[in-house]
């Protein structure tokens, strides 16, 4: 069962945005995410809202999902105009799922056409798609790269065969290469996803995987700790004791061992789960998250932000097909941040980022914040020498324990 | 049979040729209740459909754990042979901690009814408060109830009760509180076999305080039984104790709800309303006298309350403090044993030092003020009281393990208990086993009956506050029983064990202990915080220590990660709120030091496994 939605305030039928979400909406980027909720097996670790393609038909069919995208790009068009935000390009835009390459490269293109249609796309966005390994080919890359897609992020996850199999994946590891390279051919960007701490995963397993993955060059790895989540399958073949549990020593092991390969091959951390091989080329629809940019969310279950105004759509595909068909807003709910907590998100966000958090800022949050810093230096949270020039920047040490530096930053 | 009586005896002008002040001894869950609420039915002061289950255990309290804290007394007519007689039923409370309630509830009666569970036999309270009684020369008249349960054994334990008393087992009745069965039976036996009171109604009035209760819309209640004179309303009364004086505004008899009379005379029992507001103005034990022709002489037996059991009571949370403070406040109207003084700790801020008759004391005040004023508290390990003279002959009283004095100490002297256990006689190598783990000192042992044996023992009484009851009963599959009265005390090799989290002391886990068993309590101690204390960011030593020796250690290492890796694509809200959530249990830790206890571990900490076990229950 995918994860619940938070609780808000209820969303406007009309989708339009208060007067909050305007100020300052000029000097922040814009971007789009898609969601593609479907996938050809569903993982058992996963939570995210995806679908088989079994279980789903009408409006919300993989047939009819393209149309349905664009049914919310030209609404989420709408909205933004009569809510009097300025005209803005896109800068980033991001398909993920679910696994958007299930749908035909041709449906991708359709909905980024609508949406290069309706904001146009600034100089040099950065346009991805997550993938698996399974479901490209050479031409389906070339139809992407020629419909404007720059990047694309493939779900290697593991290069060892018994892990992925815990995991649910069905590529088979050697497939990996093949894919880079198609892609690279394609003139596409490439990114590795990796998972580590996987039950059964030894030290010895994740280290092959980071050497494998960095031995096909990409331009940038993401490396998730498996969560597990309540009412996935892996949860309950936890509880069941069919697969061991998760250690949180096992992944800070697997964490300090992925920054030091990564960076030995040339990579730099950028965000505590994420590392590019140049600044240039970290994910900047990743980063706008974390910085707290703008971004519309097409899909159902999507969340979207803008201008300290957060929604998300209802979950279900035909429930959401059904709101965009009768032009209602997809929206299940939504809140408007007030100062306070703006305040508190950027730290929670920012504090991830190697660009740290600007210290003379944590002045807003009263004394506890300041002082937290000598702290956090004298346990070897914060790098000392960022920390002098008026920066907050987590060590590594810091990065494993980032959400225990927010408790201790922010004011009870 | 007798029939319910036509004329009632009526209070004030009642001969007392025509009382009989009696109580039921008998153990907690051995039918009291319900043979007192029979007989209430049966005499007719309560009609059958007013009937509450067990009318005379006020407290949801009492009713829920099926014991009788605090007594009353209810005023019953009953006719034998055409003639009316006034019936004084005084409740009893049922438990070791009341020791000094239950003797005086017993000297205000001639008589007891002994009752006993014929399917359990008598238990050690139940043969504490006989022996009690005997010496009060009251009549006893043995009972055994339940006889409708299939378990019964009336002839095995008719034969043991006559053992115990003297006398015949057919004497013993058998009645069912449940069925009724037998009931009328035993109010004539009352009526014929227990002596009349006595007393001089023209010698200066004189009566015995055996009960007082805080009432919010009465205020305190007092129940006295008259020995000479007669009280009046409006009249000036003194209490003999502390010379206090006031006003009587009310007298009268509970039969069972409160009835204004003209006054109480010789042999009678009822209550007394002053309008003071705190029960320690009328102390059980004490004598009320007439201000105006005051006797000279007050009656024999009264002493204070003396606590014996010492445990910190916190808040959970230190914004309770005011209403910890206010509820110790109204409990100590109606609890004239409670005794408390404000305390703080460094580890759990906040909080009163509060002195109880026992264990059981310490319980249900607790579960009092948990339950009715909704609050949540910590309580530390319960302590005795130490006497510990310093090498420059200064005596200091410890309560509290952290006001052990740091100085040379010369000598400790503990408090000392003589215990009487009984059990059947298959559990007596257990029980042997069990005292002499504790530093007990056999006293002697006797059998009951055939397989049923009595074993005295002195022990600390410091070694039988924690979990001695618990394990005793888990020891003797539940059929042991204990009572124990305070006899003296003893100098013994006592130490304090302080334990350490990250070099800092914990107050609230200091212990005073033999110095034999320190090493074990270091142990357990240290061992229990490693699981109980998460990992913290940095390692956290857990040591004990006694002074500056370490005698045991213990390290809960660092937490290596604390990150979550994904940001659930872009749903920010789910991360904030998960924040907002390990926020809100930071603010329910507490600090020692640098190192985030959380309350729990404390409560866990504190708790014996025996009683968690017990709380499940």
């Amino acid at each position: 069962m995918p994860s619940a939605l938070p609780l808000g305030d209820p969303a406007p039928p009309d989708g339009l945005l208060p007067g909050q979400a305007l100020e300052g909406a000029a000097d922040r980027a814009f971007g789009l995410y898609v969601h593609i909720p479907f996938c050809a097996v569903r993982c058992g670790y996963c939570d995210f809202n995806t679908y088989t393609a079994t279980e789903l038909g009408g409006g919300a069919s993989q047939d009819a999902y393209a149309g349905t995208a664009v049914a919310e790009v030209d609404f989420a068009g709408r909205v933004l105009r009569a809510s009097g935000l300025p005209e803005r390009r896109l800068s980033t835009v991001f398909f993920g799922g679910g696994t958007p390459t299930l749908l035909p490269a041709g449906d991708l293109a359709r909905i980024l056409a609508a949406a290069i249609d309706t904001w146009g796309l600034e100089p040099g966005a950065e346009v991805t798609t997550e993938a698996n390994p399974d479901s490209v080919t050479p031409e389906s890359l070339q139809v992407l790269a020629d419909a404007g897609f720059t990047r694309v992020s493939f779900g290697m996850q593991s290069a060892v065969p018994h892990v992925l199999k815990v995991l649910d994946r069905t590529h088979t590891p050697s497939r990996v290469p093949q894919v880079v390279e198609w892609a690279r051919d394609a003139g596409l960007a490439v990114s590795l996803d990796l998972i580590y701490g996987t039950p059964g995963e030894s030290l010895e397993d994740w280290r092959y995987s980071l050497e494998t993955a960095l031995s096909y060059g990409p331009d940038h790895i993401s490396a998730y700790a498996l969560i597990v989540e309540d009412g996935t399958k892996l949860a309950a073949q936890i509880r069941r004791g069919e697969v061991p549990g998760i250690d949180d020593d096992d992944h800070a092991a697997k964490y300090e061992l992925a920054d030091e390969l990564i960076t030995a091959a040339g990579l730099g951390w950028y965000e505590v789960s994420n590392w590019a091989r140049t600044p240039e080329q970290a994910c900047r629809h990743n980063l706008a998250y974390w910085r707290g940019d703008d971004w519309w969310g097409i899909g159902p279950g999507a969340h979207s932000h803008v201008g300290g105004v957060r929604w998300w759509n209802v979950k279900h595909p035909t429930a959401y097909a059904a709101r965009l068909g009768s032009h209602v807003s997809p929206a299940a709910g939504r809140e408007t941040l007030d100062a306070e907590t703006r305040n508190v998100e950027r730290v929670m966000l920012e504090a991830r980022l190697v660009t740290g958090l600007a210290i003379p800022s944590l002045g807003g949050l009263g004394d506890t914040g300041r002082h937290a810093v000598a702290g956090l230096i004298a346990d070897g949270l914060v790098d000392p020498g960022e920390a002098f020039k008026g920066r907050l920047v987590l060590t590594l040490k810091g990065r494993l324990l980032a959400d225990a530096v927010v408790r201790r930053i922010l004011p009870d | 049979m007798s029939p319910m009586a036509r004329t009632a005896p009526v209070p004030a002008a009642t001969d007392p040729a025509l009382i009989r002040n009696f109580c039921i001894i008998a153990h907690i869950d051995h039918g009291k209740s319900t043979l007192a609420d029979r007989m209430l039915q049966y005499t007719g002061v309560v009609q059958s459909r007013d009937m509450k289950a067990q009318y005379l255990d006020r407290m949801d309290i009492e009713r829920e754990r099926g014991i009788t804290i605090k007594s009353q007394a209810v005023r019953m007519p009953w006719e034998l042979d055409g003639t009316s007689f006034a019936l004084n039923m005084i409740d009893t409370p049922g438990h070791v901690d009341f020791t000094y309630e239950v003797s005086r509830s017993l000297a205000a009666c001639e008589g007891a009814v002994l009752l006993v569970d014929a399917a359990q036999g008598i238990e050690a309270q139940t043969l504490a408060n006989l022996y009690l009684a005997m010496e009060n020369n009251l009549t006893i008249i043995p009972v055994l109830n339940k006889i409708d349960l299939p378990a019964a054994q009336p002839e095995k334990y008719a034969a043991e009760l006559a053992s115990l008393i003297g006398g015949d087992p057919d004497d013993v009745l058998r009645v069912s509180g449940k069925t009724g069965m037998g009931v009328e039976v035993l109010l004539d036996k009352i009526v014929r076999d227990l002596p009349a009171p006595t007393g001089d109604p023209d010698a200066p009035a004189r009566a015995m305080i055996f009960d007082s209760v805080y009432d919010t819309y009465r205020g305190v209640v007092t129940y006295v039984r008259v020995v000479d004179g007669m009280l009046h309303p409006r009249e000036r009364i003194q209490m003999m104790s502390t010379r206090a004086t006031h006003e009587l505004l009310e007298i009268g008899v509970s039969s069972p709800e409160p009835t204004p009379s003209k006054g109480l005379g010789v042999g009678e029992v009822g209550y007394l309303i002053t309008g003071v507001k705190d029960v320690r103005l009328s102390k059980v034990g004490d004598t009320v006298t007439n201000l105006a022709k005051p006797a000279t002489e007050s009656l024999p037996g009264y002493a204070d309350a003396k606590p014996m059991v010492f445990s910190g009571l916190y808040p959970l949370d230190g914004t309770d403090y005011p209403v910890l403070r206010d509820a110790l406040e109204k409990l100590m109207l109606n609890d004239a044993a409670l005794v408390y003084e404000p305390e703080t700790s460094a580890a759990l801020g906040f909080g009163f030092r509060v002195g109880f008759l026992g264990l059981l004391h310490l319980e249900i005040t607790r579960e009092r003020l948990e339950r009715e004023y909704k609050l949540d508290l910590i309580s530390t390990a319960p302590n005795v009281e130490y006497e510990v003279t310093l090498e420059d002959t200064k005596v200091v009283h410890v309560t509290n393990p952290s006001e052990y004095p740091t100085g040379k100490v010369a000598e400790v002297r503990e408090p000392m208990v003589s215990a009487t256990i009984l059990a059947p006689n298959e559990f007596v190598g257990a029980i042997m086993e069990l005292c002499q783990s504790r530093r007990g000192v056999m006293g002697g042992m006797d059998y009951l009956s055939e397989d049923r044996v009595e074993i005295r023992y002195r022990l600390p009484l410091a070694e039988i506050v924690f979990d001695f009851f618990d394990i005793l009963k888990s020891k003797t599959r539940g059929y042991g029983s204990l009572d124990w009265k305070a006899d003296g005390d003893q100098v013994a090799d006592l130490v304090k064990v302080d334990i350490m989290l990250q070099g800092e002391q914990v107050d609230a886990f200091s212990a005073i202990t033999h110095r034999d068993k320190a090493y074990a309590y270091g142990v357990m101690m240290t061992g229990k915080l490693r699981e109980l204390i998460p990992r913290q960011q940095f390692e956290v030593p857990i040591q004990a220590a006694i002074g500056s020796r370490i005698i045991a250690r213990e390290s809960i290492r660092a937490i290596r990660k604390d990150v979550l890796a994904k940001c659930y694509g872009g749903d920010i809200t789910r991360k904030r709120k998960l924040l907002e959530k390990q926020k809100e249990g930071k603010k329910r830790m507490k600090m020692v030091g640098r190192v985030e206890v959380p309350q729990e571990a404390f409560i866990a900490a504190l708790t014996t496994e025996e009683s968690k076990d017990k709380a499940k229950k």
